[in-house]
């Protein structure tokens, strides 16, 4: 699909301005997320900081962003692929901006921690978790970039991964906790970061749901990925389970 | 019915329906550029269960010249279908075929089946004019006689002998106008021409006039094309309450008058008919690559 060839130059345009926002603000989230997660990682105040007061940013983006959309259903009635390119792009906006609030928390989080230096050490379970995080993200986002659904089919599932991850980390924080109760204070804003890499996650997932409705035209919320892989990717199916299978056994 | 009489200034438009490029005339010889696509039958859903009219492998020409090329559709009972294309792809031909209005045209030659409640409308003991009492028609142009807004009403209900005194006819003329949406604002001008009225007005006189011989189908080409956008929202909310008795055909270049009326839509692109599917599918999820080029207005 293309964006393109309308006869209305103007048009055409007006929704390329549009999809060039998105990408900007995605590669915006993108290095907050990135950045949130440095300072988590390195203790880096400084950078913390930075994370908050750009978060700002994000958020002036998706207001601008909202308004352009609202702005092209006004005046132009968009129909067909059009309508679903500016319905996913007031969602994907949506989720984008969860995300950079997500990445601020663990800014946020990840300044007092560095204040408070403690025993528990999460470091490797974090740090793994966030490389798939940000891996999600990013393919997320390409998808989106290119309109690539059967990426965005791909990515659908990633997630069991980080939930695994999450699920491990928190029983070594309960085991800290239950160690120490002054542990407390700092395993549970470790699973507050951790928490807010799994839902980055989900949001990233949300996106790859738009991606493949604006493509498609299917809504594929709340389905099954099994159903969503029968039903609307069936000739991929073969390539995508042995995708799914070299991917596991490199894990 | 009477408006045969009306149409005919409208006819040369409609025998100049040609912008149809020379067609190849076998498929191996190809003919497309970037974006055209190939048009092999119609996508979607062109039958229905509950058919009021159909028509199978339709085919019309002007001369040597075709029009329509197999079409293959049928129109729900109580639906309104929305006729949507470019200038030239034969959607007001086709509207024309379901009520022989295409007769009266000399070179015009309309082939295939075309039945209304499944009896054949081109079969030879079928009388147009009473076919045309069943199958109503309102024009681009509203096209009032020149005569009283009462008359404009009464004319067709007296030609088929529809009511058998002045108090039945009266009656007829006040429901018909009831129905149109007109009827307060001229009950007391009955009397006045029908040409004084505002351009909204003449339109839903023209309808209340199709209406009052009780028709089975309402056709409607551009009806509201010529009008502002109030007149055309009380007529869209007319159609909207006549839906629940009569079955409507609009052809339309509006595309969000096909989207906010219509239940189905059909889109038609030179001659052939491309896709034909729910108005909700085909306004947010076309199936055919043309009727999406077309909606959103891109090249095709």
């Amino acid at each position: 699909m293309e964006i393109g060839q309308h006869i209305s130059q103007r048009y055409n345009e007006e929704l390329e301005d549009i999809r060039n926002k998105v990408l900007q603000m995605g590669g915006l989230v993108e290095s907050q997320t990135e950045k949130a997660i440095k300072a988590l990682l390195e203790h880096d105040q400084e950078l913390a900081k930075e994370v908050s007061t750009s978060d700002q940013k994000v958020n002036q983006m998706e207001v601008e962003i909202d308004e352009d959309c609202t702005r092209v259903i006004a005046r132009r009635q968009p129909t067909a692929s059009d309508l679903r390119l500016v319905i996913a792009v007031v969602k994907v906006i949506t989720d984008l901006e969860r995300i950079g609030d997500e990445a601020e928390k663990i800014a946020r989080y990840s300044k007092k921690l560095a204040k408070n230096p403690s025993v528990v050490d999460t470091h490797s379970e974090l740090s793994h978790m966030s490389t798939l995080v940000l891996s999600i993200l990013h393919d997320s986002l390409d998808a989106f970039a290119r309109l690539d659904a059967d990426e965005a089919v791909l990515i659908l599932g990633r997630d069991t991964q980080i939930n695994k991850e999450f699920d491990n980390l928190s029983r070594l924080l309960m085991t800290y906790m239950m160690e120490d109760p002054r542990h407390i204070k700092n395993a549970l804003r470790v699973s507050w970061c951790a928490r807010s890499l799994e839902r980055i996650g989900d949001h990233a997932q949300n996106i790859c749901e738009y991606v493949i409705y604006l493509v498609k035209g299917k809504d594929v919320r709340h389905t099954s990925l099994e159903h969503i892989r029968s039903k609307y990717f069936p000739q991929d199916n073969v390539d995508i389970i042995e995708t799914i299978s070299n991917d596991q056994s490199e894990v | 019915m009477t408006d045969v009489i009306n149409t005919v200034p409208g006819m040369p438009q409609g025998a100049s329906l040609e912008s149809t490029e020379p067609k190849p005339t076998n498929s191996t010889e190809k003919y497309r550029n970037e974006f055209d696509v190939e048009i092999n039958g119609t996508v979607g859903r062109p039958f229905v269960e509950n058919a009021k009219m159909s028509s199978r492998n339709c085919d019309v020409f002007y001369g040597n010249k075709q029009a329509i090329f197999g079409v293959d559709l049928d129109i729900g009972n109580h639906e309104i279908i929305a006729l949507i294309g470019p200038s030239g792809c034969g959607k007001s031909t086709y509207l024309r075929v379901l009520n022989r209005m295409n007769d009266t045209i000399q070179i015009c030659k309309v082939t295939g089946q075309h039945t209304l409640d499944g009896e054949d409308i081109y079969d030879k003991k079928t009388d147009p004019v009473l076919l045309r009492a069943r199958v109503g028609m309102v024009f681009q142009k509203p096209n009032p006689f020149p005569k009283s807004i009462y008359d404009n009403v009464a004319y067709g209900a007296r030609l088929h002998g529809l009511a058998s005194n002045r108090g039945e006819l009266d009656d007829l003329v006040e429901a018909s106008l009831i129905k149109a949406g007109l009827f307060k604002e001229v009950k007391d001008d009955l009397h006045k021409p029908g040409t004084g009225l505002s351009g909204g007005q003449q339109q839903r006189l023209c309808i209340a006039r199709a209406i009052a011989v009780d028709p089975e189908v309402i056709l409607m080409d551009e009806p509201t094309s010529a009008l502002d956008p109030i007149a055309t929202a009380i007529i869209e909310e007319l159609m909207d309450e006549l839906k629940s008795n009569y079955t409507i055909a609009i052809v339309t270049h509006s595309m969000q008058q096909a989207a906010r009326v219509s239940q189905r839509t059909a889109y038609f692109h030179l001659g052939k008919l491309v896709e034909v599917n729910d108005t909700d599918k085909v306004f947010t999820n076309p199936e055919h690559k043309l009727t999406e080029n077309y909606i959103t207005g891109r090249f095709g």
